[in-house]
């Protein structure tokens, strides 16, 4: 390292706002709209960090869809900010690097797929080359129709195509609402690997989807939506919090099963015992089938198991729709 | 400069969507089937009124040439008023425009890219079809309009006044209804105008004063008055113009600057209106 000198200030100031955690990719406080006398969406505020995946979670007409179409300005809010990469929502340059790919979607039937991408990246004002468009044609399994008109498409190709265009701009954010609702399971398998490649490259996504599963898999936090309001939001462990085990025995005496009773809570049904682990007390798990070795005990299956998602979310619902809203 | 290349993507992707959608080939078909009936026309009133004075068959030929010019500009109102009416409610409705107004453009930049495309295919037609008319008028009669250019700018002013009614039209109902309603009120104004002239020619005004004031509510007639003007020859206007007046296919007037002025500003106003209404609209 040299001496600063007069010069470098600039350069080092530079430096130190390269250095800044850069603003969130969506940043929303208290949004709220009223279609007529609904309140569709009542003060919802959430945050998707850069390079996170966030899923949106929520019975139908929770107001998932009106939230994702007001960060993006296709709905106008009543109240509440928005901030897409640090930008207001209100400057559209704020969605020159956000994809989207909407619930309901459809793109020019007389374009062919290769056209539809060329005119998003047009409209998003990037550059990008005709090889690289191809590669996204190719990366959402289009690659062969890149030529043929949309009109010809089925509904699964046509959400294929949508996946590419909110690709193919380079985008920081990417938004993808139901995205596997006209996909195939082998559809579904590939939004899963797109989603998590974007994830290893830094790329934030706000994933709207019924499948629990879906999200469960690729997402690092997740918003409970219910009734316009936020009904929970966390990491997934902070949501689901406690682990279980279950384990299929035989020759369970008293002293195994106080082994057990030892590593956590314990109920059993018939041969399955299932023991139910704190968050961080996985490590336990091999001194524990260790320990029930050596007390004679015959170890035929030990499977790891969670509270799943669904099971989280069914309760939170059920939780807010005893409560006065 | 971004807004600039927005709006030429938008009007470059709505000439394309005319020339794929078949837009393009009804409208050529109906156009060629017109000018050779027209054709058909012309000769036979060259043939059966061999004995017409060369006043009395320029008449003939100035009036029917309006008749038929009368078609075009019907069918270019038809073809953009339908055009209009889908590409805006019709791709908010199928849910096209979501991905394309999730991208960095304002929303009254994507509506004038489309005014300017659909402007530009109207214009097109019009000029096209018409200089074809007016070929086969001079082939059959010898016949040719003393302001052709003036004539045909008007009458591409008079599609961009109904196209722009549509846009508008468009951003608040449906596709279809837009479409009907702005041919609807085309209809209706061409009618006032004519009971406008009927009005003129019996010296009511109040009857005279339902052209004026529908001429200034929608241009479109006034400025298809103005196209007849200028189609029409000059001569007529001495030697014919008691008998003619109140017919709905001679003008007396050419138009005046004012009333050109009021159409421009017509068409900002209105384009106006319908920016403001798209941009506000939740989809």
């Amino acid at each position: 390292m040299t001496a600063p000198t007069a010069g470098s200030t600039t350069a080092t100031a530079q430096r130190l706002l390269a250095d800044l955690p850069p603003s969130p990719a969506v940043w929303c406080e208290g949004l709220r709209k009223r279609y007529g006398r609904r309140t569709a969406v009542d003060g919802v505020s959430f945050t998707v960090g850069r390079g996170e995946v966030l899923g949106l979670l929520g019975p139908n007409g929770a107001g998932k869809t009106s939230v994702i179409k007001m960060l993006l300005g296709l709905v106008r809010p009543d109240a509440g900010e928005v901030l897409l990469l640090g930008r207001p929502a209100r400057d559209p340059q704020s969605r020159a690097r956000v994809g989207y790919l909407p619930e309901l979607f459809r793109y020019q039937p007389w374009l062919s797929a290769a056209e539809v991408l060329t005119l998003h990246v047009r409209l998003s004002g990037a550059a990008v080359p005709a090889s690289e468009q191809r590669d996204v044609l190719g990366l959402v399994g289009l690659g062969e129709r890149a030529g043929d008109r949309v009109g010809g498409f089925s509904k699964g190709m046509q959400q294929r195509l949508g996946l590419a265009v909110a690709l193919v701009a380079r985008p920081e954010l990417v938004v993808l609402d139901e995205p596997t609702s006209a996909l195939d399971p082998l559809g579904r398998v590939d939004v899963r690997d797109l989603v998590l490649s974007l994830k290893e490259r830094g790329v934030a996504v706000l994933l709207n989807s019924h499948l629990i599963g879906e999200v469960e898999r690729v997402c690092d936090r997740v918003v409970i939506l219910d009734r316009g309001r936020v009904a929970a939001a966390g990491t997934l462990a902070e949501l689901l919090g406690s682990r279980e085990l279950r384990l299929r025995l035989d020759g369970v005496d008293a002293r195994a099963e106080a082994r057990l009773a030892a590593t956590g809570r314990l109920t059993r049904s018939g041969n399955w015992f299932t023991v139910t682990l704190a968050e961080d007390e996985e490590s336990a798990v091999p001194a524990l089938v260790a320990d029930l070795v050596a007390l004679g005990v015959g170890v035929h299956a030990v499977e790891p198991g969670r509270i799943s998602l669904e099971e989280r979310l069914l309760a939170v619902l059920r939780e807010g729709s005893g409560a006065p809203s | 400069m971004s807004a600039v290349r927005t709006v030429l993507t938008l009007a470059g992707l709505t000439l394309r969507e005319a020339a794929r959608r078949k837009v393009l080939r009804s409208l050529a078909v109906l156009t060629v089937l017109l000018l050779a009936l027209s054709a058909w026309g012309f000769s036979r009133l060259d043939a059966e009124f061999g004995g017409l004075t060369s006043g009395e068959a320029r008449l003939a030929a100035s009036t029917v040439l309006n008749l038929v010019m009368f078609g075009f500009s019907l069918i270019a109102a038809l073809g953009t008023a339908f055009l209009a009416g889908p590409t805006l409610s019709g791709e908010v409705e199928s849910g096209t425009a979501l991905a394309m107004l999730a991208r960095p453009v304002r929303r009254s930049t994507v509506l004038v890219g489309k005014w300017l495309g659909l402007v530009a295919f109207g214009g097109a037609f019009v000029t096209l079809a018409g200089l074809a008319q007016f070929v086969v008028v001079q082939v059959t009669v010898g016949y040719w309009p003393p302001q052709p250019v003036t004539g045909l700018a008007l009458l591409a002013a008079q599609t961009a006044v109904l196209l722009t009614l549509g846009l508008l039209l468009s951003t608040v109902i449906s596709p279809m209804a837009s479409g009907v309603v702005a041919v609807g009120l085309f209809g209706a104004t061409w009618i006032a105008g004519v009971v406008g002239g009927i009005g003129d020619a019996l010296g009511n005004e109040g009857v005279a004063r339902v052209g004026a004031v529908s001429r200034m509510l929608l241009p479109t007639d006034g400025l298809w008055r103005g196209a007849m003007n200028a189609f029409q020859d000059p001569s007529l206007l001495t030697q014919f113009a008691p008998e003619l007046g109140g017919s709905p296919f001679f003008s007396e007037a050419p138009l005046t600057v004012t009333y050109l002025g009021w159409a421009v500003l017509w068409v900002v106003v209105v384009l106006g209106l319908a920016g403001l209404a798209f941009s506000r609209r939740d989809l």
